[in-house]
């Protein structure tokens, strides 16, 4: 499975201080309402941010623009510095190997087992498979399911699919990673292993964006920001998601 | 199990079943019926080149006279100038007891009956089988009896050749359609699959995988699939086609064992489930290509 064809995305500023910036992004499904309108934030690389809102508020629709699932109805997106709304459809794949992502779903593959899903994204980017082995290992002891290594997604748990869509989201040591109701699953204990992984990560330069309800979750990050969303509109009176402070207005 | 001994994991993405194994029936079938087919265009072709070798320049020359003297007289004649003739390798009289074996069929046994004005004849192969050496040849032999008529094997074969031809582009059109249906099943059961797989793809996507990539794991599916199949249908079709020739040259007619297949058709015929898995491979890869194109 080697990475043939996808483009290698090179940052245009290697010192980027924002890692995502969304400008006036709206997103409607076929031809109902907006779901998303007026959307406009920028994310600092290596920040750590919880997305709340009431189910249907467009957490899950804001993620999908994040994570390139979805392109934008209107609106500006930028993302590594490049233009992610207008960018080629060949040059997604190496946009989306720079993104970890946890579906809400967990969406993985169901005949492949525990460890073969979270190989799945250094498969993908031709990692040699010499240099897989330790790593997933790795991850595997870190989500507590070391002795789950053969199973498969139907026969775990709905917490154990969890923990391995967040490994598979993380294995890859993404730029950024976009996880939706990450915690949702898993017992009070596991989700702060979970959440010391996220925290983890972040301390390593990743950006973290997870969506959730858990206002328990929310505290326990002390540097964390807060994205609001309220019927597909961000929540953000003081400016401060827009124009973060130290952000250069272009 | 150990994981070395499982399937490679690219293998593993797509997950084999039902499918699969049907598919694989399916090109066995389609790579019988298209290396019999094949076999029966290759043997027709075979016999009309041997038809045409046996055929081309050979003409026998008649010499109808009611007077047993003079038509003796002229035969030997005519037998001298064939012989001494540059455009001639062969001139061969036919015997008068063969003559009245091949008309006892009709005549009875009055054949050899001295008294009924039998026809002379001489088997003739020429160098050169076009129509002017022919007519060149056809004036000599009247210069020397008036009498003589030329009869051109080509000629009275020429349906036999015409209907080896029409089995040869029937074959040929059964090929060409099968290929053609063939590529028609890769590529629906190309786009199954992509539907059943949906999920998988989703996933495959979303964690950065090319179109290319994705489409190499259908390759390799129906490449597989394909190589298997063409195995059993082409092996057994061969098995056929062999059968078929032994039978046809225990006939012992030399139109039929014209229709035998030399080493170069029987390598050909070998080839044919190749070219169906090389089909199959780039129809699926254009087939996936195409709907993942439409995808985000």
């Amino acid at each position: 499975m080697a990475g043939a064809g996808a483009d290698k995305v090179t940052s245009t500023d290697a010192s980027m201080a924002n890692i995502v910036q969304f400008d006036n992004v709206g997103l409607r499904y076929g031809t109902g309402d907006e779901t998303l309108s007026d959307i406009s934030f920028t994310l600092a690389t290596g920040a750590f941010y919880f997305l709340t809102g009431a189910s249907g508020a467009g957490k899950t629709s804001l993620l999908k623009l994040l994570y390139l699932a979805q392109r934008p109805t209107r609106g500006v997106i930028r993302l590594f510095g490049e233009d992610a709304v207008t960018l080629p459809r060949r040059r997604l794949p190496g946009f989306r190997r720079r993104i970890g992502v946890v579906f809400q779903d967990f969406r993985l593959v169901p005949h492949l087992s525990a460890y073969d899903n979270i190989a799945l994204p250094l498969r993908i980017a031709g990692v040699r498979e010499a240099d897989i082995e330790t790593p997933v290992h790795e991850m595997l002891a870190w989500v507590g399911l070391s002795d789950r290594i053969h199973a498969k997604p139907p026969t775990l748990s709905g917490g154990e699919q969890q923990r391995v869509a967040i490994a598979r989201a993380v294995i890859g040591r993404p730029e950024i990673l976009v996880a939706d109701e990450p915690t949702g699953n898993v017992d009070p204990a596991m989700a702060a292993r979970l959440l010391h992984l996220f925290d983890s990560l972040n301390r390593l330069g990743t950006t973290v964006v997870i969506a959730t309800h858990d206002m328990h979750l929310i505290g326990s990050v002390a540097t964390a920001q807060m994205m609001r969303l309220d019927r597909g509109r961000l929540l953000d009176p003081t400016g401060a998601l827009r124009f973060p402070p130290g952000h250069a207005a272009s | 199990m150990s994981r070395s001994k499982e399937a490679r994991p690219e293998r593993r993405l797509l997950d084999s079943g039902r499918t699969t194994r049907t598919m694989r029936w399916v090109m066995a079938i389609m790579l019988f019926l298209t290396v019999l087919a094949a076999a029966l265009g290759l043997g027709a072709l075979a016999a009309t080149h041997s038809l045409d070798r046996q055929l081309a320049g050979r003409l026998t020359v008649e010499l109808v006279e009611a007077d047993p003297a003079a038509r003796d007289r002229d035969a030997r004649r005519l037998l001298a100038m064939l012989r001494a003739d540059r455009a001639v390798t062969a001139a061969q009289p036919v015997d008068p007891a063969r003559l009245a074996k091949l008309i006892e069929p009709w005549l009875g046994a009055i054949g050899s009956d001295p008294d009924l004005p039998m026809p002379a004849l001489i088997d003739v192969d020429m160098t050169d089988a076009s129509d002017a050496a022919v007519a060149a040849l056809s004036a000599r032999v009247t210069h020397v009896a008036p009498a003589a008529r030329i009869d051109r094997h080509a000629r009275w074969m020429a349906p036999v050749s015409q209907f080896m031809t029409l089995l040869l582009a029937l074959a040929a059109g059964i090929v060409v359609l099968l290929a053609l249906a063939t590529g028609t099943i890769v590529v629906l059961a190309a786009r199954a699959g992509l539907e059943a797989h949906r999920g998988t793809i989703e996933i495959m996507h979303m964690l950065g995988s090319t179109d290319v990539q994705v489409a190499r794991l259908f390759q390799r599916r129906i490449a597989g699939d394909a190589a298997v199949g063409g195995a059993i249908g082409g092996i057994a079709a061969l098995a056929v086609a062999a059968l078929v020739g032994s039978r046809l040259a225990a006939l012992g007619s030399a139109l039929a064992s014209g229709a035998a297949l030399g080493w170069p058709q029987w390598v050909a015929l070998a080839l044919l489930p190749l070219a169906f898995v090389a089909l199959a491979t780039l129809a699926a890869r254009i087939a996936v290509l195409r709907a993942l194109g439409e995808t985000l």
